[in-house]
């Protein structure tokens, strides 16, 4: 049974059609994300006014209260969203386009689940490790769970969209419960941990923040030096061996890029799911498919977005915060069920 | 020319006087006995095997009724095996069978062999319903725990179909990708659930979620056998229209089989096993998934055979699961939906190299 | 005898692929749909069976609105077989050819003596007694395609659809899957089959239905309907037809771009058939 799925809308128009229209785009988008940025920091349990924001930026003083809450508490919280909606929004981008499967995200396909179980495991064996400790056991394990839906693909020469999703739900599973396994063991460090794979964006600090920023960086600019090649093998794995392109070398370097981007998420704010499933189909839709521009408003959209839904998950519940991970599957959800029924042909 | 004799790999079943008639493939009885022995070898080391010690001839001894009135432990012996290991075992080779012969159903209403019970979002459905009962509802007692989870798996699998219903029909396709959907915001409901919960209450939820037959006693027997002994003969019967649908809609349609219809009625008969056997101990995975597949690999996958063979891999399987999961790391216990997991996924990559499809 | 009256047949409610079409297709004899890629064939023969619902007009089998009928009474009326099946891995060629039973078979008699029997004899009408117990995925593409045949054949009907049953088989076993379905055409059935070679069409059909665009363009025997200003109006080919010297059937031959070659011989049997095969092959491919 094949399932042929409509993965570039071929009957749709991009929204910007004119490539002039591209870079403004781009620029607008940075700027809506300036603005969600500003208004997310002026959100939380006792609202402060821009004005408040903007001085406590350029002229910092210790003694305001407000001050110290801007710089250590929300600055860095929303500073995390952004990273890890961009990084996120990209390796699914990267994904998307490798493997031609408008379904993939590392959610679905396991990855984050994967880079979650290594951190438990680390925070199980080592007690309280240090930040590198986590950000190495979260790159280790997105890799191998990257490595698992690779050789899926790579052994069923071109697993179908269905056949991928399905592996990365067993992935996930397996992973998942081997994490249970220890979290029943140790009430200790379920306590400290379950907050975290819930996905959760409180609490992150400029520490691990300077410690995962570095891989997402790597892993976005190595995005966007090979997003032409992505736009090719996004063509078909047989058209662009025909057209010289060592199929291989990409694959692995896009892996690469991939483990970085969601490792690295997962190491600052641990498992959010369907950033990556949701966001790229965002960024084709005003954009096409030409991976070059995909990236980059990936990046800028999926920051925008967990931004927002970082903010919603703040004041839903007040005062108790929803994970962000929560939130978004609420959002991203629907969103596959969307896709699921319209998109995709039996 | 060289005669042309039909080679017979069937056994074909027709009582005389009964207008009653069905055909096997040859393996099946072999197999049947081979795993019935099997499964009863492991019951014994598995009555056998716990922190009260007995040899396995008290064990045989006392399950067959034999042992001796006046032996100096029998009361603890009888206790030991009847009140506390037998049910238990009995539950997870039930179990084990319910969500095997469920599997076999969604793999070949899907087409697609990487399938398994809880596609449609059923353990997930229950999963939820569970851990909001444990974590949430405190002033509600957990004997009614049993009834949310089974309502919160029928329910959940009622809203999948629903949604991928479309223009008269709910294409494999669309089962599969909604049921992962559902599931994945049921899920991040149960996470956030575990997340804010009382720390107690969560590791409880964390066990009932892996899959666990512990403390399972004949209540729980006789609540699977009364589901099972409806249901199995029933996903028996439609062994037939299994096989139809596993050659693709439009064949089937072309037998006259009713497709929407039967997939529907698969379907319930599929999410009620699963239900069933979810209520009872939690959410075990990768049974479902690996046991169609040993099955078919022993009798080839004609579902007349493969079915009834599929309930005694899966029921073989649990029992040996549970065994392994008190035996590891004893005194303590390792939840049986551990086990499964750790078999599972070796066996599921092994299947993944030989799926080149 | 089948009719489709005013039959409008459309995929998911979206555009009209078969527009209003009216067709006989006459008992006990051999037709082919033919017609470029889309033009609608395929799709008529699904809404023929009962694989696609019509979104105007009907179909009769007898006389009978094949949607008002039983499916199981239709499905003992009528067969199809549709484009590059799939069996389940492992599924033996008995295993295969047994389902074919299916709208014979109920609850209670899953396999009686009668189903034993047909499947038997289909087994050895189509020459496959000797593979019955190996996997249908282990056998060469033309067995595997008789094995499928062979299905169709327990299934009993006096009706059979095939969708493009050569598709993907090489040049010998097209040729003996067309012979297979010619005998049982000889015995009875009637046989309608989507074949996109209209040369075969024309060497094996009684009667050739040309589609362009959902409707029908030409209708009739191969002499009548095989000409060049009906390949040119259906397949937008230029192409020059003769008689076919080994079967005297219409033999349609495209004209390209390219320079005809000096010809060096022109038939190795001088008309004289040595093994029907063989001889087919060479004088036609010269």
């Amino acid at each position: 049974m094949s399932t042929r799925v409509k993965h570039f809308s071929s009957n749709r128009t991009r929204i910007l059609s004119s490539r002039a229209l591209l870079l403004p785009g781009l620029f607008i988008a940075l700027i809506l994300l300036m603005a969600c940025l500003l208004w997310s920091i002026t959100l939380g349990a006792a609202d402060i006014t821009p004005q408040v924001v903007y001085d406590s930026l350029f002229h910092f003083d210790e003694t305001i209260f407000d001050h110290l809450i801007i710089q250590t508490v929300r600055l860095p919280r929303v500073l995390a969203g952004v990273i890890v909606g961009a990084a996120l929004a990209v390796a699914g981008a990267i994904m998307q386009g490798l493997t031609r499967n408008p379904l993939a995200d590392s959610g679905i396909l396991g990855i984050n689940a994967g880079a979650a179980f290594a951190v438990v495991l680390v925070a199980y064996l080592l007690g309280s490790a240090s930040l590198t400790a986590y950000s190495v056991a979260a790159l280790i394990g997105a890799g191998l769970a990257a490595g698992f839906v690779y050789g899926i693909g790579a052994i069923s020469g071109g697993a179908s969209p269905l056949r991928l999703t399905l592996a990365g739900v067993i992935l996930t599973a397996f992973v998942s419960s081997l994490t249970t396994a220890i979290l029943i063991q140790d009430q200790e460090t379920l306590e400290r941990i379950r907050f975290w794979t819930a996905g959760a964006l409180a609490g992150r600090d400029f520490a691990i923040i300077a410690q995962t920023a570095p891989l997402i960086a790597v892993g976005m600019v190595g995005a966007m030096l090979i997003s032409r090649q992505i736009t090719t093998i996004s063509l078909g794995e047989d058209v662009a061996k025909g057209l010289g392109q060592n199929t291989l070398m990409i694959k692995i370097t896009a892996g690469v890029l991939v483990v970085l981007l969601s490792g690295g998420a997962v190491a600052l704010a641990g498992p959010i799911g369907f950033v990556g499933l949701v966001i790229p189909h965002i960024a084709r839709f005003f954009v096409g498919v030409d991976y070059r521009w995909v990236i980059p408003y990936s990046a800028v959209i999926g920051a925008i977005l967990v931004t927002l839904a970082d903010m919603a998950a703040r004041i839903a519940l007040r005062p108790l915060e929803v994970p962000v991970g929560v939130m978004m599957a609420l959002v991203g959800a629907p969103f596959f069920i969307y896709l699921a029924r319209w998109k995709v042909k039996r | 020319m060289a005669e042309r004799r039909l080679h017979r790999t069937w056994i074909a079943v027709r009582p005389r006087r009964v207008p009653f008639s069905f055909k096997l493939d040859r393996r099946v009885p072999l197999m049947a006995a081979l795993l019935l022995f099997f499964t009863f070898i492991v019951l014994i080391m598995s009555i056998n095997h716990g922190a009260y010690h007995m040899t396995p001839l008290d064990v045989v001894q006392t399950l067959t009724g034999t042992l001796p009135a006046d032996h100096p432990d029998y009361r603890n012996f009888v206790l030991v095996v009847h009140t506390f290991r037998l049910p238990r075992i009995l539950v997870a080779f039930l179990v084990g069978a319910a969500l095997a012969v469920s599997g076999a159903i969604m793999q070949a209403i899907t087409r697609n062999p990487l399938a398994e019970p809880g596609i449609l979002g059923v353990t997930a459905g229950a999963g939820l319903a569970a851990v909001i009962l444990i974590v949430w509802l405190h002033e509600v007692s957990l004997t009614i725990l049993p009834l949310v989870a089974f309502v919160g798996a029928i329910l959940t699998a009622a809203v999948v179909y629903f949604l991928a219903w479309k223009q008269g029909s709910a294409s494999p396709v669309r089962l599969i990708l909604i049921g992962v959907a559902i599931a994945s915001i049921l899920g991040s409901i149960t996470t956030f659930s575990l997340v804010f919960g009382q720390i107690n209450d969560v590791q409880q939820a964390y066990v009932w979620l892996t899959g666990s037959v512990y403390g399972r006693n004949w209540d729980h027997v006789r609540a699977l056998v009364l589901w099972m002994s409806v249901l199995m003969p029933l996903a028996f019967f439609g062994a037939r229209s299994l096989n139809a649908l596993n050659l693709g809609d439009e064949i089937a349609t072309g037998f006259g089989v009713r497709v929407e219809r039967q997939r529907a009625l698969l379907l319930v008969i599929s999410v009620g096993l699963t239900a069933a056997a979810v209520t009872v101990a939690g959410t075990i995975g990768f049974v479902g998934l690996i046991a169609p597949h040993i099955t078919r690999r022993l009798v080839g996958p004609a579902h007349e055979g493969m079915l009834p063979i599929t309930a005694l891999v899966g029921g073989a399987l649990l029992v040996l699961a549970d065994l392994i999961g008190r035996w590891v790391i004893a005194p303590s216990e390792l939840p049986i939906g551990i086990i499964t997991a750790l078999i599972g996924a070796p066996y599921f990559l092994f299947l993944l190299v030989r799926y080149r499809k | 005898m089948i009719q489709a009256e005013n039959l409008s047949l459309s995929y998911d409610g979206g555009t009209t692929v078969v527009h209003q079409l009216s067709l006989t297709l006459i008992a006990g004899q051999i037709t082919a749909l033919v017609g470029a890629n889309g033009c609608g064939k395929s799709t008529l023969l699904r809404g023929l069976s009962r694989l696609l619902k019509p979104s105007y007009g009907a179909v009769y089998l007898d006389g009978q609105d094949i949607h008002a009928l039983k499916a199981k009474d239709l499905a003992r009326k009528l067969g199809i077989l549709p484009q590059a099946p799939t069996a389940p891995e492992g599924l033996t060629v008995h295993e295969l050819v047994a389902q074919g039973r299916y709208p014979h078979q109920n609850w209670f008699q899953q396999w009686s003596a009668l189903d034993e029997q047909i499947v038997t004899e289909a087994l050895e009408q189509t020459n496959l007694t000797l593979f019955a117990d190996r996997p249908v995925d282990t056998l060469s593409g033309g067995q595997r395609q008789r094995a499928w045949i062979a299905m169709a054949l327990a299934q009993q009907t006096d009706v059979l659809l095939l969708d493009e049953p050569t598709t993907y088989l090489d040049l010998a076993h097209q040729i003996d899957v067309l012979d297979l379905l010619a005998e049982l055409n000889e015995q009875g059935r009637t046989i309608v089959m989507v074949l996109h070679d209209l040369n075969q069409a024309a060497r094996y059909a009684d009667t050739i239905v040309a589609l362009r665009g959902g409707q029908i363009v030409a209708q009739g025997a191969p002499d009548e309907v095989i000409t060049p200003e009906n390949i040119l109006q259906v397949f937008g080919l230029d192409a020059d037809v003769i008689v076919d010297p080994v079967t005297g059937t219409p033999l349609c031959l495209p004209i390209g771009r390219r320079k005809p070659r000096k010809a060096k011989i022109t038939s190795y049997t001088n008309g004289k058939l040595k093994h029907p095969i063989s001889a087919s092959i060479e004088a036609v491919g010269e």
